[in-house]
């Protein structure tokens, strides 16, 4: 007797959970020869409203953990979806790459949570000051995490747009909340995979499929997102982006970037999503010096 | 047996036995109504002016319970027009600064007493716990049943301490907590409920808020219907308090679907139903300003209570 196939059910992630979506829609995109991807959740603003909620609850204990300890769970990451390679190979040349650029693409992803996983701790020393003032304080600036971070996924690449923008929000002590490529979906939801089996706390990472245009209004407006980042060129969904966001002042930073490349990954990308902290302290003037400090 | 308010007294060994499966059954149906637009909103501040705003921690200071009486009275001021809630409830110390700080704005003052949460005491204690709660200006008293002696199918004991609680009261109206979580079943819920009604409650109240599970929708609806079938034999209406675990509105919603259903439209003011919350109150308000606005609402823009 010839074996039925069981085919896999692409849900969403949200707060370490594998809910469907709430509206009980779904879509199903083709890739280039007109097969069909498979039946992906069309998330609605509820998603994102439930989204937001789990992001909310696991900002603070994310934040608050030694910054050593975020790497380490980084590095984990990593090291899951090193071991899953092969089926993220299959997956996005399924979706239309090839196997050489498929394979490029994958190393790219766990060399990048690496890089990110390194800077945990060490981005605040490079980052932070000491700063010159006249008065007798001793002045300092550290960075913290903004807090919840909407992140627009890349929609030309299914895996590498996702990591390259996820790894700096959450290394810097953020959660997120991602909007996974519409028409490349497949990889987004088997990285959740990986992330439910790395010790990342649910919630930290939430990831959302559907339509960008449908969700990018809730999502950006929403009172309780600190900040979104957009990869992507589109001027006027950025635009929109900007305006929403003014309402209770998010920080909009957007990329165009080529991912693959590995100049498109630097420090600057955690500074991106960090509120600055200077701390004035009262000290004695020491022996009448005349510090600058 | 009459007592003095005329009606019989039942054997409380057959108080009615509930059908667990079928409680679960009509709960999940409330859960199931669609509630849109303006009869959401209006079913929003009917829950906003029917909570009582809590705090009962050991480590209430003056501060707090100003601080929450100051809230109680101004949810959201950013927008205009919300009701107050309906009352703060407060360890029987705190009851004289609640009075001050809510004088005049129509808000009332309960106080839990007879050795809450617990109970566990002699019963001249409790009596000087509730006449102190009282003479501070408690409008009204949440006391809790001896569930161990109820447990132990001591009933006379329990029913007999209700009714002293009760005279001791004077004016001011009596919430007889039963503390479900602990009854464990729901015949046991039941049953506290009939001793209470009997016993002159004015309320009957889920639980303390210190024990899980506390009220769940099958526990208030058991006691909905024991009040029911209590005024349908007696003529005396009796109020509904379910308190604690109720967090979000869409719970609030639920429970207000069900009291209609259950009790009808008479029991929807706050004279005859109440929500024992503390965090209630701004979801309630970020659900009416997401409604208002249009965006989904942060709780950094609300006021801690």
């Amino acid at each position: 007797m010839e074996r039925v196939e069981v085919l896999k059910t692409y849900k969403v992630y949200i707060g370490g959970k594998f809910p469907r979506t709430e509206s009980g829609r779904y879509y199903i995109p083709e890739n280039g020869k007109g097969e069909p991807l498979g039946n992906i959740c069309s998330c609605s603003r509820k998603d994102v409203r439930n989204a937001v909620v789990a992001a909310r609850k696991a900002q603070g204990g994310w934040a608050g953990r030694a910054a050593f300890n975020r790497g380490q769970v980084m590095y984990r990451i990593a090291e899951m979806l090193e071991d899953r390679k092969a089926q993220f190979i299959d997956e996005i040349s399924f979706q239309g790459a090839s196997k050489k650029k498929a394979e490029d693409e994958v190393n790219t992803a766990i060399d990048r949570l690496i890089y990110y996983a390194g800077w945990c701790d060490k981005y605040t020393q490079v980052l932070g000051s000491v700063n010159p003032v006249a008065s007798s304080h001793f002045n300092f600036s550290v960075h913290e995490a903004t807090g919840v971070v909407g992140v627009f996924a890349d929609e030309s690449t299914s895996l590498i747009g996702l990591v390259s923008m996820i790894a700096p929000v959450i290394a810097g002590g953020n959660t997120c909340v991602v909007i996974a490529s519409e028409s490349l979906p497949l990889s987004a939801i088997t990285f959740a995979e990986v992330l439910a089996t790395s010790d990342v706390p649910g919630g930290v990472i939430n990831i959302l499929t559907g339509s960008m245009t449908e969700m990018s209004k809730p999502l950006s407006t929403h009172m309780d997102v600190n900040a979104i980042a957009y990869s992507g060129k589109d001027v006027d969904v950025l635009r929109d982006l900007e305006e929403n966001s003014v309402l209770n002042l998010k920080r909009v930073r957007s990329y165009s970037k080529d991912w693959l490349k590995s100049g498109s990954q630097d420090l600057y990308m955690i500074s991106d999503f960090q509120e600055v902290k200077t701390t004035w302290h009262p000290i004695e003037n020491i022996g009448g010096a005349n510090s600058t400090y | 047996m009459n007592n003095k308010n005329g009606f019989e007294i039942p054997d409380f060994t057959r108080s009615p036995a509930v059908d667990k499966v079928g409680v679960e059954e009509r709960v999940s149906r409330f859960q199931k109504r669609s509630i849109k637009n303006e009869s959401k909103m209006q079913g929003l501040r009917m829950a906003l002016n029917m909570i009582d705003l809590t705090t009962l921690e050991g480590k209430d200071t003056p501060g707090k319970v100003r601080q929450m009486c100051y809230k109680a009275q101004h949810l959201h001021d950013v927008y205009s027009g919300l009701p107050t809630v309906a009352a703060v409830c407060v360890y029987p110390s705190m009851v004289k600064i609640a009075k001050q700080e809510v004088k005049g704005s129509g808000v009332k003052v309960a106080s839990v007493s007879t050795a809450f949460p617990s109970g566990q005491a002699p019963l001249d204690v409790k009596i000087m716990d509730t006449k102190f709660a009282v003479d501070q200006g408690a409008d009204e008293i949440d006391m809790v049943i001896s569930r161990g002696r109820f447990l132990s199918a001591d009933y006379n004991f329990v029913f007999d301490e209700i009714a002293t609680i009760k005279e001791v009261c004077g004016k001011a109206r009596l919430k007889v907590i039963l503390e479900t979580g602990e009854l464990v079943t729901l015949d046991n819920v039941r049953r506290a409920s009939d001793i209470a009604m009997y016993a002159g409650a004015d309320f009957i109240k889920t639980s303390t808020g210190k024990i899980q599970p506390a009220a769940t929708m099958q526990v208030t609806y058991t006691m909905l219907e024991a009040i029911r079938d209590f005024m349908n034999a007696t003529g005396k209406q009796i109020g509904m308090k379910p308190a604690g675990g109720i967090s979000n509105s869409k719970l609030a919603l639920h429970n207000l679907v069900m009291v209609n259903e259950t009790l009808g439209s008479k029991w929807l003011t706050n004279e005859w139903f109440r929500f024992g919350a503390s965090s209630l109150a701004n979801d309630v308000l970020m659900q009416i300003m997401k409604a208002e606005t249009g965006v989904y609402q942060s709780s950094d823009y609300f006021a801690i209570d």
